[in-house]
Formats: C-alpha cells, sequence, structure tokens
C-alpha cells in the first residue's frame, strides 16, 4: 500500500468523514434534508423518458410519485459532481482515466469491456437501490445517522451483495 | 441550497479519495478499509448532532420504514451491483468529476435502472414490496432502551473498529 504515502492533497478519510457528518448537520439543520442520491436516478430517468414518450411516463405510477423535475436532491447530486471537479483540479489529482487501475491489472486496459461491466451493474445496483428504498446515502448516511432499523438492514445486506460479487469478480486473484 | 451542499460533500468525497473504484472495490476486498472510515466517520459525528438537535426540537427526523422484502433484497441487489460498477449512486458523480469517465457508463446504467424499476413498479408492488412490512422503527425502539445508550454504545464500537484497521494497516 506504497501508493498511499505517495498521494499528495489527500486528506484523511477520518476528518474528511466527520467534516461531512457536519455538514449533514448544518443541511438538516438550514433546510430539512437529510442526503440521498438514488431518487435522482428516478427522476433523470422520468425526464429522459418524456423526451421520448411522454404519455408513457404521464401513466407510469412511479413517475407520479417521483415527479421527473429537478428537486434538492438532484441539485445536491449535480454538486457532488461539480464539488469533485474543484477538489480534484485544485490539488492537481484530476486524471482523465476510463479504466480504474484494479480493473486493469486484472481484466487488461480495454475501456469496452469496463464499459459493458459498469453499465450492466449501474443497471443492477440502481434497481436495487430503488427496491431498497435507498442508498449507501439515503439509507447508510442518513438512515444509520437516525438509527433507523431499515437502514442498518440495507446496510448490511449492500456490503453482503458487494462482497459476495467482487469474490466472484475478482475470483483467484491475489489478496 | 442542493447544489452547494453536494458541492461541499462532493469536496470531502474527493479529497478522502472516496469517489474512485479503487478504495470502493478496496473495502469489499478487505484491502483498503478508506471508504468505511469515511462513512462511519461522517456517521457517528451526524448521528450526535442530528439527535441532540432533534431533542432540542429543532430538526425532524425522516427515515424510512422497515419492509424486509425491499431492504433485503434491494440490498443484496444493490450490493451485487455495487460490485460490478464500484461506484454508487452519490459518489459517482464525484469520480466523473475527477476525471473517471468510466463512471459515465455507470450513471447510465443507472438511469435506465431506474427506468426499468418505474416500468416493473406496479407488479413489484403487489408481491414483494410489503412482505415484513414493520412500519417505522428505529433502534432504540427496537432494543427497548434510550437512544443516547444506543449512540454511545454504536461509538464505541466504531471507535473500537478503527483502532482495529489502524493496527492492521486497512
Amino acid at each position: 500500500m506504497a501508493q498511499k504515502n505517495t498521494d499528495t492533497g489527500s486528506w484523511s478519510p477520518y476528518i474528511a468523514g466527520g467534516l461531512s457528518g457536519l455538514v449533514i448537520i448544518v443541511s438538516v439543520l438550514w433546510t430539512g434534508q437529510f442526503f440521498g442520491a438514488s431518487t435522482s436516478f428516478v427522476r433523470s430517468a422520468g425526464m429522459l423518458g418524456k423526451a421520448f414518450e411522454p404519455e408513457r411516463v404521464k401513466q407510469l405510477e412511479y413517475f407520479i410519485r417521483y415527479l421527473p423535475q429537478f428537486d434538492w436532491q438532484l441539485m445536491f447530486v449535480i454538486g457532488i459532481f461539480v464539488g469533485s471537479l474543484i477538489a480534484a483540479v485544485w490539488s492537481g489529482s484530476f486524471k482523465w482515466q476510463g479504466v480504474p487501475d484494479m480493473w486493469a491489472e486484472r481484466f487488461g486496459t480495454s475501456p469496452v469491456k469496463r464499459g459493458i461491466v459498469a453499465f450492466i451493474g449501474g443497471i443492477i445496483a440502481m434497481f436495487g437501490a430503488r427496491l431498497a428504498d435507498g442508498c449507501p446515502s439515503g439509507h447508510g448516511l442518513s438512515g444509520m445517522i437516525q438509527l433507523a432499523v431499515s437502514g442498518l438492514i440495507a446496510m448490511i445486506f449492500f456490503f453482503v451483495g458487494g462482497i459476495i460479487m467482487t469474490r466472484i469478480v475478482y475470483f483467484g486473484g491475489k489478496k | 441550497m442542493g447544489l452547494l451542499t453536494g458541492m461541499l460533500f462532493g469536496f470531502l468525497l474527493q479529497k478522502a479519495r472516496v469517489v474512485r473504484y479503487d478504495k470502493q472495490i478496496g473495502a469489499l476486498r478487505f484491502q483498503d478499509m478508506t471508504i468505511v472510515k469515511f462513512m462511519f466517520s461522517a456517521i457517528i459525528v451526524g448521528m450526535v448532532g442530528i439527535h441532540f438537535l432533534e431533542f432540542f426540537g429543532l430538526v425532524q427526523l425522516l427515515y424510512k420504514p422497515v419492509v424486509l422484502g425491499e431492504n433485503i433484497t434491494g440490498g443484496l441487489l444493490f450490493g451485487l451491483g455495487w460490485g460490478l460498477l464500484g461506484y454508487c449512486p452519490g459518489t459517482q458523480g464525484g469520480a466523473l468529476g475527477e476525471g473517471r469517465w468510466d463512471a459515465l457508463w455507470g450513471i447510465l446504467g443507472m438511469v435506465t435502472g431506474a427506468g426499468l424499476y418505474a416500468e416493473t413498479y406496479p407488479f413489484l408492488k403487489d408481491n414483494i414490496l410489503n412482505w415484513g412490512n414493520y412500519g417505522y422503527l428505529t433502534i432504540p425502539q427496537l432494543v427497548g432502551v434510550n437512544r443516547w445508550i444506543v449512540i454511545i454504545v454504536f461509538i464505541a464500537g466504531v471507535l473500537a473498529l478503527f483502532r482495529w484497521f489502524e493496527k492492521k494497516g486497512l
């Protein structure tokens, strides 16, 4: 793990995490908003669907529950992109990369292969997140902070599923 | 406000390197616990702050009900997808922000997955979505003790976990 020491400009995850906790507190106090991300993808899908098949989107019950429009959370998710971009450019750690190092070590540097798996993974993950009614932000952070049983259960199974899949993907790989 | 809050969070996520595939999958392979350290640090700070404010009536809790069918099958499915993608819904925008453009495929996949879910929702609602519905439940209610006791025990457990990570060099 030598690369950890040479990674300049990075902050301790304890400090950055603790500060994120403060951001959550201020956010809830100020606007009443707990963190969450996955509903934004429903709204985005709805907006995209509206462009192609407006009649169909109007009929779907799920898009009536989560109207296809911009809201606090969608702005929040866009903000994460902007904030990360600022941090990365500012500290010089921005890197245009289409295949993660760990992936490349095991499966080679083909961005097509990585892209296909990432796309399929995205479909499964989001389907699961909507079924679970939340993702690591909504269930993990917000749910656990509030000591919600639903958050704890979902969080445990996020990791169980993730550990099973990485076992399969990196089967036989070096530990 | 959402944009500003997201920017602060995204900045911190990137600074701690939490958004990266190698860190996310590293945790699932028990090689690098950066994301777990980040998450639990945020959780314990947030937990104390939110419950403190709620005690004085300054904020309202807003959590989700326990529905075992949803939480377990959905959680498991999410985990399987996460293990393939290596990014999660909140952080992958951040991964794209630092130039990891394979996150684009993940974002497209997620929008597709959300659309697929909306299409199958009527069917799911009649089947697994209501199985094991226990309503709104918190850990203190479940165990039957004061919430501050749960918070103290939780924090102690997290600190012990952190100590163990550092000892093992994870």
